[in-house]
């Protein structure tokens, strides 16, 4: 768990790039700041492991007042991601991911036995990457290697500063995906820095809206996308929001509120589609026109029934535009 | 070319000794000015304002003609009685050396990437263990090339270091200028720019066996 109590940070010059943050990343779960260029969400993740010196207020992590660890320990203690080039170049894989592990003297075995864990989770070949370098893999097996890295020694926390930014968009989404995965298992108190408003939303069970140091909503996505609190940050995420937040809905979340349709089975041109799949990729497939009739399976691979474009409008309709009715009635 | 013969049978076990004495000179030069040179550019790379002194410094020790350098240390080591000779030549040759050594390794230093840099801290490695395992291995090669500047440059100004007793191979050619000998100028001439490129070739062989291999492409 982090807290931020009052947290500021006030450069020399006088510039605020933080000012009086208060809240809170609760064990387990993905935080994500999230804001324009220069509104100090950078600054603050880096503070967190200080990187960047608190100027007043306070963050505790896991109970303990962050000034009153010693910084190295503190750091180890934190796991770190960056965006590319975070590797360093003269060492392995093997190396760099044990990097941890190494300066707190962990045993030989103990780190390989460590390495071999974690490479197998992210679907690499322990012994084929071992003695291979950085540059010798792709973006996104760089990208990879940095987040086991953080996760080497095991460290309760980790800061993540857009560590999938350097990514092209279908790497960056595969990434998402197994990372999500990993962190099911993994369960760790997570803050994540982003400008992707798409990413925000996919990856956070919370996001921090900030402009210029302050918080301007701190709110779960779809409370964010359905009920925003000012002009601010319902301009943030764009006319396209109803869109946006059919990413946080599957086809099943249709299917228990208005069903499926009845599949025809004289139309020849299909494709099937995974119940777990979300609304708005479902959508995008849809509007594509990649097959007349589009078949929703279960996991089992048995057919559920057929989604149209009208049933994911009508869902929008009850599901979204309602709730942000009601809101506003409340 | 019988008369080449002729003088390369008399003289060459004496121009292998002038070499040998000059690549000494040269080499514990090179030595102390890298003991004093690395640890000064790594530490002027924490501290910016005097490394724009330091530097400065050492740029006007290169632009002082060697011959005059020479000529200064003279008067200075006839306090210890070490006027001539090989101690105001090494002296000399220390100093040369170390606006290359320093200036590169403080650019090399600098010069590692400010995200592998954050990356190293935001992990939790303390100051020296940054140094030792981040940045001067990536800063390797550069430093690398200042030192190679540093002994071809040291053996090229190590000939003058014969008109202050100091011997080496200008012990030939100063000979041969004040007796008209243009074997000895030649032959001088010839081991001194040998004697470079076999010192730059074995430190550039140095230079690639320990670059790591991933800075290299």
């Amino acid at each position: 768990m982090i807290t931020f109590k009052q947290t500021t940070k006030t450069y020399e010059g006088g510039v605020t790039a933080v000012n009086k943050v208060d809240f809170t990343v609760e064990k387990g779960n993905i935080v994500v700041l999230l804001g324009p260029s220069g509104c100090g969400k950078t600054t603050l993740l880096r503070m967190v492991n200080r990187l960047e010196s608190i100027s007043e207020g306070q963050i505790i992590i896991d109970g303990e007042d962050s000034m009153s660890l010693n910084e190295i320990e503190l750091r180890r203690k934190v796991g770190y991601v960056i965006q590319s080039n975070g590797l360093f170049p003269n060492m392995t894989i093997e190396e760099n991911v044990m990097i941890v592990p190494d300066l707190l003297g962990w045993g030989k075995k103990e780190k390989r036995e460590r390495f071999d864990y974690l490479m197998d989770m992210i679907g690499l070949s322990p012994d084929k990457y071992r003695k291979r370098y950085p540059h010798e893999l792709s973006g996104g097996q760089q990208q990879r290697i940095g987040v086991i890295r953080a996760l080497a020694a095991d460290p309760p926390v980790m800061l993540m500063d857009e560590p999938f930014g350097a990514l092209d968009p279908i790497i960056r989404e595969k990434i998402q995906d197994e990372f999500l995965q990993i962190q099911k298992e993994v369960k760790k108190t997570i803050l994540f820095v982003s400008h992707d408003i798409d990413e925000a939303i996919k990856m956070a069970d919370k996001i921090v809206l900030l402009r210029g140091g302050e918080i301007m909503q701190y709110d779960s996505p779809s409370e964010m996308l359905v009920r925003p609190k000012s002009d601010f940050v319902y301009e943030f995420f764009g006319k396209d929001r109803a869109i946006k937040s059919l990413s946080l809905h599957t086809i099943e979340d249709l299917k228990n509120i208005i069903g499926l349709v009845e599949i025809d089975e004289s139309i020849q041109d299909t494709k099937t589609i995974n119940v777990h799949h979300d609304l708005r990729n479902t959508l995008s497939m849809l509007l594509n026109q990649e097959a007349e009739q589009v078949i929703v399976l279960d996991h089992a691979g048995s057919k559920l029934g057929a989604i149209t474009i009208d049933l994911v409008q009508k869902y929008l309709h009850y599901e979204i535009k309602g709730k942000s009715s009601s809101a506003v009635k409340g | 070319m019988d008369e080449w013969m002729k003088f390369l049978e008399v003289n060459f076990p004496r121009i292998i000794e002038l070499t040998i004495e000059h690549a000494t000179l040269v080499g514990l030069a090179i030595i102390v000015a890298l003991l004093i040179g690395i640890p000064l550019g790594i530490y002027l790379t924490t501290n910016n304002y005097l490394a724009e002194t330091v530097l400065q410094i050492a740029s006007v020790m290169l632009t002082i003609p060697s011959i005059a350098l020479f000529g200064v240390m003279i008067p200075i080591f006839s306090i210890i009685n070490q006027g001539i000779g090989f101690v105001p030549a090494f002296v000399a040759l220390v100093l040369y050396s170390q606006l290359p050594i320093i200036r590169n390794t403080y650019t090399a230093i600098n010069n590692v990437n400010p995200e592998m840099r954050d990356a190293a801290k935001g992990l939790g490695m303390k100051t020296h263990q940054r140094l030792f395992r981040v940045e001067i291995p990536n800063a390797f090669p550069l430093i690398m090339a200042g030192i190679r500047t540093a002994v071809v440059l040291n053996i090229g100004i190590g000939v003058i270091a014969a008109y202050i007793g100091a011997g080496g191979l200008g012990v030939l050619i100063t000979q041969g200028i004040s007796r008209g000998d243009n074997y000895l100028i030649i032959s001088g001439s010839v081991a001194v720019a040998i004697l470079a490129m076999i010192a730059d070739g074995i430190l550039m062989w140095i230079q690639k066996r320990y670059t790591p291999k991933s800075i290299t492409n």
